[in-house]
């Protein structure tokens, strides 16, 4: 009992040591608040997959009343911005050379004649598909509008096609790409803190000689991996909690969920990253390369994390590493809280996984306090 | 420029430094003195006397507030260029190229310097040969032991063969070896080209060596003269208490530091050395037991002796230092006698072999010095001691136990201070103290009581709210000290705690571990100063992983002793050991 106790005064003078020596460090207390608040605004507003003012021109060989009718839909849509009317191939490809376009609409001169006489006809869309992603969803607008043009005519004259597919998107109904990115901030964001608060935790008292100095008191390294992990628990925490409130307020995104799933996810995904970093931290002789390995570590994680890309669409060997990546839980489990209305039972399957990952990760790491050593 | 002329003119050098939120604090307060062609000139003082800061303003790395340094006939602001081209200074760390070889960074430097290509391959013959660092051209800068380093950065600095060689405390970490060596390659370089050298030292026999030497004190001079001069100064103030067979010359070393009328009282060759206020032995009387001492008789004096004088009689008020007050009760060790125990330690690092056999006793109330060179090896036994090191082969005990097995209890009987300063830099001095205080179990009244004892045993009151890395040298030490006494341990591990110390403070320190040794703590010290040899009990000396001897500093210095030299210090015994002039000695010598 006593030593319990004794042990449990020292994990408290560690902890305390921790907080007092990262809020004294005017640079730390800036890395815990400054870059999540800016990551939040750059991410929440840039990473979109939505095309907005799309920039395209147009070839009208046809000048007819049809060509303008179908080419001011173009005009009109928000989605899309005229940069000019061309009246050559050879400026349509200097236009797309030097990326002055998107894409280029070309309407033949036939157009108007075959419409009218009920013969198919075509609107040739040239592509700019150096951005794959970016010229299929364009291609994706034009087929919409082109097929309304269609759906319009066909009314006046014959009987409404009789097959039509309905789009009614679930949990995030118009698609908004910011939904998806926002919701899952709070963790993303977070484990680049936690990661550098933690990675840095040990080498730099490696580096400065005052690990020696724990070693050799009486910490035994459970009790230093306590002490390491809490504040950065806490910090991580604290900007979890606050991205994900801001992703509410500021970008109104639903919360449709439960918070204490959400609480639990955020902790057990903190304790995961925690580790993670612990055991950099613990491999790395000096603060460089601790520094170095977190990010080692934090691209592929943030990739196959599924926080941009779909997981499904990677190869499946890939697939499988993703399973160790902690990002990967917790992104899930938001986009589930946020937008589905997810409450504890129903992500408990994307929590154990980071308990046997903030497991393995803090025990290797409280190995290596003491054997990496020469 | 007239050949007559000084090639280092300093005159009424002023420079302030302002410091955060603080009074601007003043490094240099009108300093003159000049360093003529030829000339060796030593520039002495305590830590934070202004030598870093004299020594930049002359290499024109700084602009002075007020005065000038003048440098071969230009002026040290307005011709920075042409007097850089002309002169070499080789600071505290020296920047060698870690990653780059020996070979690379004489070439780096070389280029630098634009020594011209056909003048290298001479140029790099005789450095190298001078440095004996020939057979390690292609070995990585890195790689080398401190000694070496320090002789390769020498090397660099004397590439280009300037006119004049500014040295800040080129030998701060190294060995006698290879000091003895740097020396003498600095003495080569002048007879041979004549150029003058300016060298800040802590190392008061070297600055004996010089041809004058310049004393600051806290941004004044406070003399300059030849050594003979100072010791001029202080005959009849120099003795020397030899102690009868059986007292520990400790015991009455311990009595005459802080007495009144006594300047400095330190131990060497096995004697008591004092250096008194009078000229005479008079103030000694009653300060320690007449039983204890044989005889006192006057010495020659040294310019360590007049140093210390000089310091005695600008600052008054560390001159009543108390002893002192030492930890009050200490719960006896296992009746096991011997409280550290190790037999063939083996310590290998892939293929090379850093600790080979090494085996030693320490008991309690005992001070044990682990002596040597950089890269002998002492670090690493003392890493394995502590438990911070696995050894690959052999036997370590502390109070009984391997200190890498056992929990926390054991651990909280030891103190230990690092080799490099290891406290928390951003915490004030209170709360690194707190920190270490919890760590080992203090807490409550107990807790505030002993930092109130730290703050006022180790004068660090008037810091206490200050960051410790921004505490200047010396209080660093003292805080470091502190820390790792708080917890009053049975056993002291101290790595190279005096390492970049001057040398006021140094015998601060020895004062206090001696107080504390004397009231029962097992003290376990590495140190690469010779002398300091003196205050340990028994030492154990180790060359290259490898044990030189074991004994008392009586026994150590009995191996070098000869008819050439009847009265070796532990200096030259070591030499003679490490050069192999002595035979270590045999086994059953052994205690």
């Amino acid at each position: 009992m006593h030593a319990f106790l004794s042990s449990l005064a020292r994990i408290r003078t560690l902890i305390l040591k921790e907080f007092l020596t990262l809020l004294k460090d005017p640079k730390t207390r800036f890395l815990v608040i400054g870059p999540p608040i800016v990551q939040f605004f750059v991410f929440g507003y840039a990473a979109t997959f939505d095309l907005d003012r799309v920039r395209y021109a147009v070839v009208d060989e046809c000048r007819s009343p049809e060509s303008r009718e179908l080419l001011s839909r173009f005009a009109g849509s928000p989605t899309f911005r005229l940069v000019g009317e061309l009246d050559s191939n050879q400026a349509v490809e200097d236009l797309i050379d030097r990326q002055g376009a998107r894409l280029v609409l070309h309407v033949p001169p036939t157009f108007s004649r075959d419409l009218l006489a009920g013969r198919p006809t075509q609107l040739q869309v040239i592509l700019d598909g150096r951005n794959s992603n970016v010229a299929g969803i364009a291609l994706g607008y034009v087929n919409a509008i082109v097929a309304q043009y269609n759906a319009e005519r066909a009314t006046g004259i014959v009987a409404a096609p009789s097959l039509q597919a309905v789009g009614r998107a679930w949990f995030n109904e118009n698609l908004r790409s910011r939904w998806f990115i926002v919701s899952a901030l709070g963790g993303e964001i977070t484990a680049v803190v936690v990661l550098l608060l933690t990675g840095l935790s040990v080498s730099r008292e490696r580096e400065f000689g005052t690990f020696d100095q724990l070693l050799v008191a009486p910490f035994s390294p459970p009790e230093i991996l306590i002490g390491k992990a809490v504040p950065p628990l806490v910090f991580g925490m604290m900007d979890g909690l606050l991205l994900s409130t801001a992703a509410v307020l500021w970008y109104g995104v639903p919360f449709r969920g439960s918070i204490l799933a959400l609480l639990t996810v955020l902790a057990l995904f903190m304790v995961s990253v925690v580790g993670v970093g612990l055991f950099i931290s613990s491999l790395s002789s000096t603060m460089q390369q601790s520094l170095l390995g977190t990010f080692i570590f934090l691209m592929p994680a943030i990739i196959l994390s599924g926080f941009t890309t779909p997981i499904e669409n990677m190869p499946g060997w890939l697939q499988i590493a993703t399973y160790a990546n902690p990002l990967r839980y917790v992104v899930g489990a938001c986009r589930e809280i946020f937008l589905h209305g997810a409450t504890l039972p129903m992500v408990r399957p994307l929590l154990w996984p980071m308990v046997v990952i903030a497991g393995t990760a803090l025990s290797a790491a409280g190995w290596l306090f003491r054997h990496r050593m020469e | 420029m007239n050949p007559a002329d000084p090639i280092l003119a300093i005159q009424d050098l002023h420079k302030s430094f302002a410091g955060k939120a603080k009074a601007p604090v003043a490094a240099l307060r009108g300093v003159s003195f000049a360093v003529q062609p030829r000339e060796v000139v030593g520039l002495v003082g305590p830590d934070g006397a202004g030598k870093t800061t004299l020594m930049r303003l002359a290499a024109g790395l700084l602009v002075p507030d007020q005065g000038s340094a003048t440098v071969l006939g230009l002026d040290s602001v307005r011709d920075t260029l042409l007097i850089q081209g002309r002169v070499s200074y080789m600071p505290q760390k020296f920047g060698l190229y870690q990653d780059l070889t020996c070979q690379e960074n004489l070439d780096l430097y070389a280029d630098l310097q634009s020594v011209e290509l056909a003048a290298r391959p001479a140029r790099y013959t005789r450095l190298l040969e001078m440095t004996g660092l020939a057979p390690f051209s292609d070995r990585l800068a890195g790689h080398l032991s401190g000694g070496m380093k320090q002789k390769l950065g020498l090397a660099c600095a004397l590439v280009k063969s300037p006119e004049l060689l500014l040295l800040d405390e080129p030998t701060v970490g190294v060995d006698p070896v290879s000091r003895r060596e740097l020396w003498r390659i600095v003495g080569e370089m002048v007879a041979s080209e004549g150029l003058g050298v300016l060298a800040a030292t802590a190392y008061l026999d070297e600055a004996e060596k010089c041809q004058r030497v310049v004393v600051l004190h806290e941004g004044l001079k406070l003399a300059e003269g030849e050594p003979a001069m100072f010791r001029e100064q202080v005959r009849g103030h120099s003795f020397a208490v030899v102690p009868t067979s059986g007292t520990r010359p400790r015991s009455i070393q311990a009595r005459l530091v802080g007495q009144p009328g006594v300047v400095d009282a330190t131990i060497r060759g096995g004697r008591v050395r004092v250096v008194t206020e009078g000229a005479s032995p008079q103030v000694m009387e009653g300060t320690f037991p007449a039983g204890m001492a044989a005889e006192i008789r006057p010495v020659e004096p040294t310019f360590e002796d007049a140093f210390m004088k000089l310091q005695a009689d600008t600052q008054d008020a560390t001159a009543a230092r108390t002893a002192p007050s030492p930890a009050a009760s200490h719960s006896p060790l296992p009746a096991s006698d011997s409280v550290v125990h190790t037999r063939g330690l083996v310590k290998r690092f892939g293929s090379f072999t850093a600790v080979s056999d090494i085996g030693f006793d320490v008991h309690q109330g005992e001070i044990f010095g682990l002596l040597g060179p950089n890269g002998a090896g002492k670090s690493t036994t003392f890493r394995m001691l502590c438990g911070l090191s696995k050894a690959t082969a052999g036997e370590v005990r502390v109070a009984g136990r391997d200190l890498r097995r056992t929990g926390s209890y054991a651990r909280q009987r030891l103190g230990y201070m690092a080799q490099q300063f290891s406290l928390y830099g951003q915490l004030s001095v209170t709360e690194n103290l707190r920190f270490f205080g919890r760590a080992y179990g203090l807490s409550g009244k107990r807790l505030r009581t002993r930092i109130e004892w730290a703050l006022a045993e180790f004068e660090l009151a008037a810091h206490r709210d200050d960051s410790a890395g921004l505490l200047p040298g010396g209080y660093k030490q003292r805080l470091a000290m502190a820390a790792s006494l708080l917890h009053e341990p049975d056993i002291l591990f101290l790595d190279e705690p005096t390492s970049g110390v001057d040398p006021l403070a140094r015998r601060d320190f020895w004062r206090r571990i001696n107080a504390f040794a004397e009231s029962g703590v097992t003290v376990v010290v590495t140190t690469h100063f010779m002398e300091e040899a003196e205050y340990c009990d028994r030492m154990l000396i180790m060359s290259q992983g490898r044990e030189l001897a074991t004994g008392t500093p009586q026994e150590i210095r009995d191996l070098a002793r000869t008819a050439v030299h009847p009265d070796p210090t532990i200096e030259d015994a070591f030499i003679a050991l490490a050069e192999g002039t002595a035979k270590p000695s045999a086994p059953e010598a052994k205690p």
